[in-house]
């Protein structure tokens, strides 16, 4: 059925189902990740007669939609999950907010009751458009088989476009009925009247920026997400290479600039590197791009960057003077707007004096000199730094890697050097524990001969472990990096830091056999505890191509995250490990 | 500041739900919000009473306009504008009060529009602030019910919102 032409297609009728599956396979939709039950019974059907659309059969429908966000991190291209009504649709809520809030490209396809019977308190029914409407950018109630096309054909075009983000088409059962058939049509374009989301950037705008930015004599550029879902990697990399300029990253932007790069400082805010906060602090000119001045990011925002002028390049206007005032706004896709910025600076060559920003390297370097990632080599136990750097080595810095939500996470953000966009998906904005094990599947069924890795903590990986089945189910060779602390690592840090070391209830207690844990499951484990054979434990478990590995690495327990900014600080006031007070 | 928001939307269900979940999500305030159809059949007009200052009413466009549905929106208060709103307002009237009470709605421009023996109901329409007024002004024990519909606002000129 995958050849049938506009023409033919136009002259076939239909079922619901049938149309949902010719909707996808219209959009290139090569997997859907979801969970059957009754209200999607007649899609699921459709699904069974084709072999176009894959479906992955999670165990939960939290893992679906992380999985589909996992896949939609790692290609681009937008995640699909379907799920039945009522507890369906809830169970996928965390995974459409973790997508939101990351700007995360997806469709939700859920099944509801029939539609007479909406409003009734039927059995399985919620009312998933308004549970949803806070966490999605759009959401739609399908009223009538007729428009099912045109409404998928919305969905997808939305949740791609502007600021990418998912969009839930909540199907009640009867618009799938398969004695209903109707003509079908997918459009070819369409045109929204009340949706138009601005791509580029003001020529004008773009020109006073360049001007300010060639001025500068402590400029920094700060990019964010934007810059990784707008695929502008090598715009970025080009204008900033251009221009000798220091680079920081959010969280969500590693890899948007190769982190191996002398240019770059590292992560900035809350874990960010000494020399990246310093240089916001000392900032004249910064350069946000892609990037939404986050609270971790901002710290206090009235002592946020106080000398410096900003330029913010964003497709979302609303982001733009939403927490910060700006000088320069742009609105407008990173991409173009990047581009333009490199056509622009082509012709002005005569008029950059690079050597303004000579002083400026030399502070940074000061302020590299202070080492500030650096950790004690003396413990007898593994740091969980190193069992990073570890990975990263037996990885040549090549694979994808996900994690769940704690210092783990933190730790993968400062020592894994992402060199590349779309190698790293982990949940930034709302901070999803248990997106790890989903996501990393759903990586690894987008990029199926690349190594993709799990970096996971005692405590997040237990909240999604249903999924190790589903990794045996579709054979995929996870390699999972638990690093294990036996503590909510993250929480203990703010009770051992603000709280007097009243470790209230953070402590994993009654931990599960993880090597036996995953052997039920069909995987391997592995645990390592003695630093000299951490190399040796993680080649041993990467050699293993196509098994799933755990490696259960028993960590310095009570390691903390350095550098860290108290939540309200300054970004000139961070505490620094210990370690490195003694350089 | 106070704001008057026209929105022009798509006429479909759910949207009103979420232009009022996103304030409440986002914590902005709204005095006031009407909703009601156009000439054109596919378009609803809202208009909304917000306050604010600058920086969060631009944030309170900014994020109406993120809406899918809206279509196109402005902000009255930036240029000259009429409002009005309609106010029925239910008195006690006995005894030496219904002269007095009648010459008060006169005074305000108000009509009468049912009567009994011992009430008035008087109908008013005019800018929120005289509506205020007159409610200020009427005995607070002769009030009975109080019912308006929020203002309606639409700019002077030749100029509109429109598609
Ligand atoms: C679903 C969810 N619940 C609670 C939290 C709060 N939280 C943040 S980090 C953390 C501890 C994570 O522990 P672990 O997975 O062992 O990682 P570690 O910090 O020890 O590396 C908790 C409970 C969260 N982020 N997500
Ligand atoms: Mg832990």
């Amino acid at each position: 059925m995958g050849g049938l032409d506009l023409v033919e297609i136009h002259n076939v009728e239909l079922n619901g189902g049938e149309i949902i599956v010719e909707c996808l396979k219209k959009e290139g939709v090569e997997h859907v990740f979801g969970y059957p039950g009754g209200a999607v019974l007649h899609i699921y059907d459709a699904i069974f007669n084709q072999d176009d659309v894959k479906h992955i059969l999670v165990r939960h429908e939290q893992g679906a939609a992380h999985a589909a966000d996992g896949y939609a991190r790692t290609t681009g291209k937008p995640g699909v999950v379907l799920v039945t009504s009522g507890p369906g649709a809830t169970n996928a809520v965390t995974g459409i907010a973790t997508a939101y809030m990351d700007s995360v490209p997806m469709v939700v396809i859920t099944g509801q009751v029939p539609s007479p019977v909406i409003g009734s308190d039927a059995f399985q029914e919620v009312d998933t458009v308004g549970i949803t409407r806070p966490c999605v950018k759009h959401n739609f109630l399908v009223k009538d088989v007729n428009d099912l096309a045109e409404t998928f054909k919305k969905a997808f075009y939305i949740a791609t476009t502007g600021r990418p983000g998912p969009v839930v088409i909540d199907v009640p059962k009867d618009i799938t009925s398969p004695w209903i058939k109707v003509p079908f049509k997918y459009p070819t374009k369409i045109k929204m009247r009340s949706y138009n989301p601005t791509t580029k950037g003001h020529v004008g705008q773009i020109k006073r920026a360049v001007k300010m930015m060639l001025a500068a004599k402590r400029p920094v550029f700060y990019t964010g997400g934007g810059v990784v879902l707008d695929g502008a990697a090598a715009e970025l990399t080009k204008l900033a290479q251009r221009l000798n300029f220091p680079l920081t990253s959010t969280l969500m932007g590693l890899g948007g600039y190769p982190a191996t790069d002398k240019q770059f400082l590292g992560m900035l805010g809350m874990h960010g590197t000494y020399e990246a906060n310093m240089a916001m602090h000392g900032t004249d000119v910064l350069i946000a791009v892609g990037a939404r001045f986050d609270d971790r990011i901002t710290g206090n925002v009235e002592r946020f960057c106080p000398d410096a002028k900003i330029i913010h390049i964003d497709i979302d206007p609303s982001s733009i003077s939403k927490n910060v005032r700006v000088d320069i706004p742009i609105v407008g896709s990173v991409k173009s707007v990047l581009q333009s910025m490199n056509d622009v600076l082509a012709d002005v060559e005569i008029d950059h004096k690079p050597e303004l920003i000579d002083g400026w390297w030399k502070d940074i370097e000061e302020w590299r000199a202070r080492e500030c990632l650096k950790y004690s080599t003396k413990s007898k136990k593994i740091m969980p730094q190193a069992a990073i750097e570890s990975l990263y080595n037996v990885t040549n810095g090549n694979a994808i890697v996900c994690s769940d939500v704690g210092q783990h996470q933190m730790f993968v953000a400062q020592f894994y050097k992402f060199d590349r966009p779309n190698r790293w998906a982990n949940s930034g904005g709302l901070g999803t524990m248990g997106f790890g094990l989903p996501a990393a599947m759903g990586a690894q069924i987008a990029n199926p001969d690349d190594e993709v890795v799990l970096v996971t903590g005692d405590a997040s990986i237990q909240m999604c472990i249903q999924e190790l089945s589903t990794c045996m189910q579709y054979g995929l060779p996870l390699k999972i990096i638990l690093l294990n602390n036996g503590y909510m690592g993250m929480v203990r840090q703010w009770q051992e830091f603000f709280y007097e070391k009243r470790y209230s209830e953070s402590i994993v207690e009654a931990q599960p056999d993880f090597i036996k844990l995953v052997e039920s499951y069909g995987h391997i484990g592995m645990t390592v505890s003695d630093p000299a054979e951490l190399d040796s434990t993680m080649e041993k478990a990467f050699a293993m191509k196509d098994r799933l590995v755990l490696i259960n690495v028993l960590i310095d327990p009570e390691s903390n995250v350095y550098p860290m900014i108290e939540a309200g600080k300054g970004h000139n006031e961070m505490y620094m490990p210990p370690e490195s007070e003694l350089v | 500041m106070r704001h008057i928001i026209s929105i022009l939307m798509e006429n479909e269900a759910g949207a009103l739900s979420r232009v009022a979940g996103l304030f409440s999500a986002r914590g902005y305030n709204i005095e006031s919000l009407t909703v009601s159809p156009t000439e054109d059949k596919t378009l609803s007009r809202m208009t909304l009473v917000t306050w604010g200052n600058n920086e969060i009413i631009e944030q309170i466009t900014k994020q109406l306009n993120k809406l899918i549905e809206v279509v196109k929106l402005i902000d009255l208060a930036e240029g000259k504008h009429i409002e009005r709103e309609l106010m029925m307002i239910k008195l006690k009237a006995e005894g030496d009060h219904r002269e007095e009470v009648k010459r008060l709605v006169d005074i305000f421009r108000g009509k009468i529009i049912d009567v009994s023996d011992n009430s008035y109901v008087v109908e008013m329409t005019g800018a929120t602030s005289k509506l205020d007024a007159f409610v200020d002004t009427v005995a607070n024990e002769l009030i009975v019910e109080v019912v308006r519909t929020g203002p309606s606002a639409i700019s002077r000129g030749i100029g509109g919102l429109h598609l």
